[in-house]
């Protein structure tokens, strides 16, 4: 096991989409879990006094308008933005693999209504309904991350379906079945390993997504409330500061950019790496 | 009571010219540790009746008749009752050992699977069990540590692991299909007779289905010609093939290459059966394997042929079956 993890990691480095990508997101999980530990001044600190200073050496990233100091927030901010996405990415994958497998299991009228169901889902654009969901549930991350949650279902459920389907046409199906084992027990132990690498390069990929859903509902002021930092929110703030202190959206603007870029990157990477067919051809 | 019996079985698949027939009233029986091979070439049902035995038809077909397995029909047992006796009673060996296993799975894991499944043992029951299997396929432990992955295994040493997982739970009935296609010659040798040992030791009736005539002569005792979803000779193995009587047997006899010894045989052009397998939607009504035989006459393609008795083991589905005068002919 350690063997093929290590001969991953090497095929990786080969990789650049895969190298860069991994730094970054790498860089963004260092930074969310740094939060915990330590940040050059508590969030909370609101001083008046020292609202809208420019970068020096005591605010590396100047102050916001209560005069917080920005680069606290960015990483107080970066743990949200991990917290929210990650839980989300579990609801997804919690329940769309499932219904993604039993469709694929037991095709007929279920399968059927599982997928229509899901493209019912897939109708309503996925920011507009989470703001919908989360207007009828009130705002808050938890109502937030369960909103980015539900739209994050269908995704996983046919991804898992496409995939299993083209499992279960294979032999050692025919094979595990004319051993006796049912379609529950297949579709658990020979299905989900085969198809885990799509499911985690498409979870890597959700991920960003997730993170620019949970800024999108920050910034309409549907997520993460205050006194919690937030990207999203950090950016609706410094829209009223837009013309004499633009650092202050640049800042989260850049962040949200550059996470969802390494992520994405990381994704792509990470699917050409964990395809040996695509990896043979490079 | 004979072990295993099929009676009429008939299959219907769908297909895109709508249900066709692709078996149609086979029936033979089977008595425990028999060794039955099923012979023709592609496309002629041996598959899909291997598949039948199992229940594993695709979900869009139609079975009738019955398979009494034990004097109980078996073709409409539901999912539970049926997973009890696939990979218990009924074992199934398959033609691709490089995709008949599963690519992520330890071989020590996916041949101790059935175990867990149909028996009570625990975990270190199980692991010397397997062991012990590993051992009988001739993959001891020593040389093939049971972490393996398939890919890291030959050929045929995926079709050894093939063969323990379906022989894992003892099975009444073990069922070869083509297991040595996809190997080659020599390594064809070892696992034919690594199957004929652990069948013969254990007692287990074996299915042997191949397209090769030489394997189903080595292994078989009984053989069951098919051709179109028909059943065209049936007997004994030397019956059928010393005294073969359907047109189409010999056909596929005289088809093998032969290395001839004199210059004159060497010359010879092999012969073929003309024709080809006549699709789905375009079976004649009489019998199928006229449009390709020389001996047919017009009753041949009204009716189909019904059985006829030669002796207490040899049947044959044919008006014109060779006689002896026939065969001389022919070998000149």
């Amino acid at each position: 096991m350690f063997k093929t993890l290590a001969e991953l990691l090497g095929h990786g480095l080969k990789n650049w989409s895969f190298v860069i990508g991994g730094a970054i997101s790498l860089l963004f999980f260092l930074v969310a879990f740094l939060s915990y530990f330590w940040t050059p001044y508590p969030v909370e600190d609101i001083n008046i006094s020292e609202r809208l200073l420019k970068p020096s050496t005591q605010y590396l990233l100047g102050t916001d308008h209560f005069g917080r100091d920005i680069l606290s927030m960015l990483i107080q901010g970066a743990r949200n933005s991990v917290i929210v996405a990650f839980v989300a990415i579990g609801i997804g994958i919690g329940c769309g693999v499932p219904l993604g497998l039993t469709a694929a299991a037991r095709k007929g009228w279920i399968d059927e209504f599982i997928m229509r169901f899901n493209d019912l889902t897939f109708a309503f654009p996925a920011l507009i309904s989470a703001i919908m969901i989360t207007a009828i549930l009130g705002p808050g991350s938890v109502n937030s991350i369960i909103a980015i949650g539900i739209f994050n279902i269908p995704v996983f459920a046919r991804v898992a379906r496409g995939a299993a389907l083209s499992i279960w046409k294979r032999e050692f199906i025919l094979a595990a079945r004319s051993a006796g084992k049912g379609p529950f027990k297949i579709s658990i132990e020979h299905i989900l390993p085969n198809i885990s690498s799509m499911l985690i390069v498409q979870a890597t990929i959700q991920f960003a997504l997730g993170i620019l859903a949970e800024a999108g509902l920050s910034y309409l002021g549907l997520g993460t409330q205050p006194p919690m930092p937030s990207w999203g929110k950090m950016l609706n703030e410094a829209q009223t500061f837009m013309h004499f202190a633009p650092q202050l959206a640049i800042y989260p603007g850049a962040a949200i950019a550059l996470t969802v870029l390494g992520l994405n990157l990381f994704g792509d990477g990470l699917r050409d790496v964990l395809d040996p067919k695509l990896r043979r051809s490079r | 009571m004979a072990l295993l019996q099929v009676q009429d079985l008939l299959i219907t698949l769908k297909t895109a010219h709508g249900p066709q027939e692709v078996i149609s009233h086979v029936s033979f029986s089977m008595d425990a540790g028999e060794k039955l091979g099923i012979v023709g070439e592609s496309g002629c049902g041996k598959s899909i009746t291997a598949l039948a035995l199992m229940s594993l038809l695709p979900p869009d077909s139609r079975i009738s008749g019955k398979i009494l397995l034990e004097g109980r029909n078996i073709t409409n047992l539901n999912s539970r009752e049926i997973c009890s006796i696939r990979g218990n009673r009924i074992g199934m060996i398959f033609q691709e050992p490089m995709t008949a296993l599963n690519p992520v799975k330890q071989i020590g894991a996916q041949v101790s699977e059935s175990i867990y499944l149909h028996t009570k043992l625990n975990r270190k029951q199980t692991l010397e069990q397997v062991i012990e299997l590993m051992d009988k396929v001739g993959l001891p432990m020593e040389r093939f540590p049971l972490n393996l992955y398939p890919h890291q295994l030959s050929g045929g040493q995926r079709q050894r692991v093939m063969i323990a997982m379906a022989i894992a739970c003892s099975p009444d009935i073990l069922i070869a299909d083509e297991p040595t296609t996809a190997l080659d010659v020599t390594v064809q040798e070892q696992i034919l007779d690594l199957i004929q040992d652990l069948a013969d030791s254990s007692g287990m009736a074996l299915v042997m289905i191949s397209h090769d005539l030489g394997v189903i002569a080595q292994t078989a005792e009984n053989v069951m010609v098919m051709y179109t979803g028909n059943v065209v000779e049936m007997g004994s193995t030397i019956d059928v093939f010393q005294n073969m009587l359907h047109p189409y047997t010999h056909g596929l006899f005289s088809a093998i290459p032969h290395v001839g010894s004199s210059a004159k045989q060497s010359k010879k052009r092999l012969s073929s059966i003309p024709g080809q397998v006549p699709e789905l939607h375009l079976r004649p009504n009489g019998c199928n394997f006229a449009n390709r035989c020389q001996r047919a006459s017009s009753i041949c393609n009204e009716k189909e042929p019904s059985e006829t008795r030669i002796s207490e083991h040899h049947q044959v589905w044919c008006y014109h079956p060779l006689n002896r005068q026939d065969k001389r002919k022919i070998k000149k």
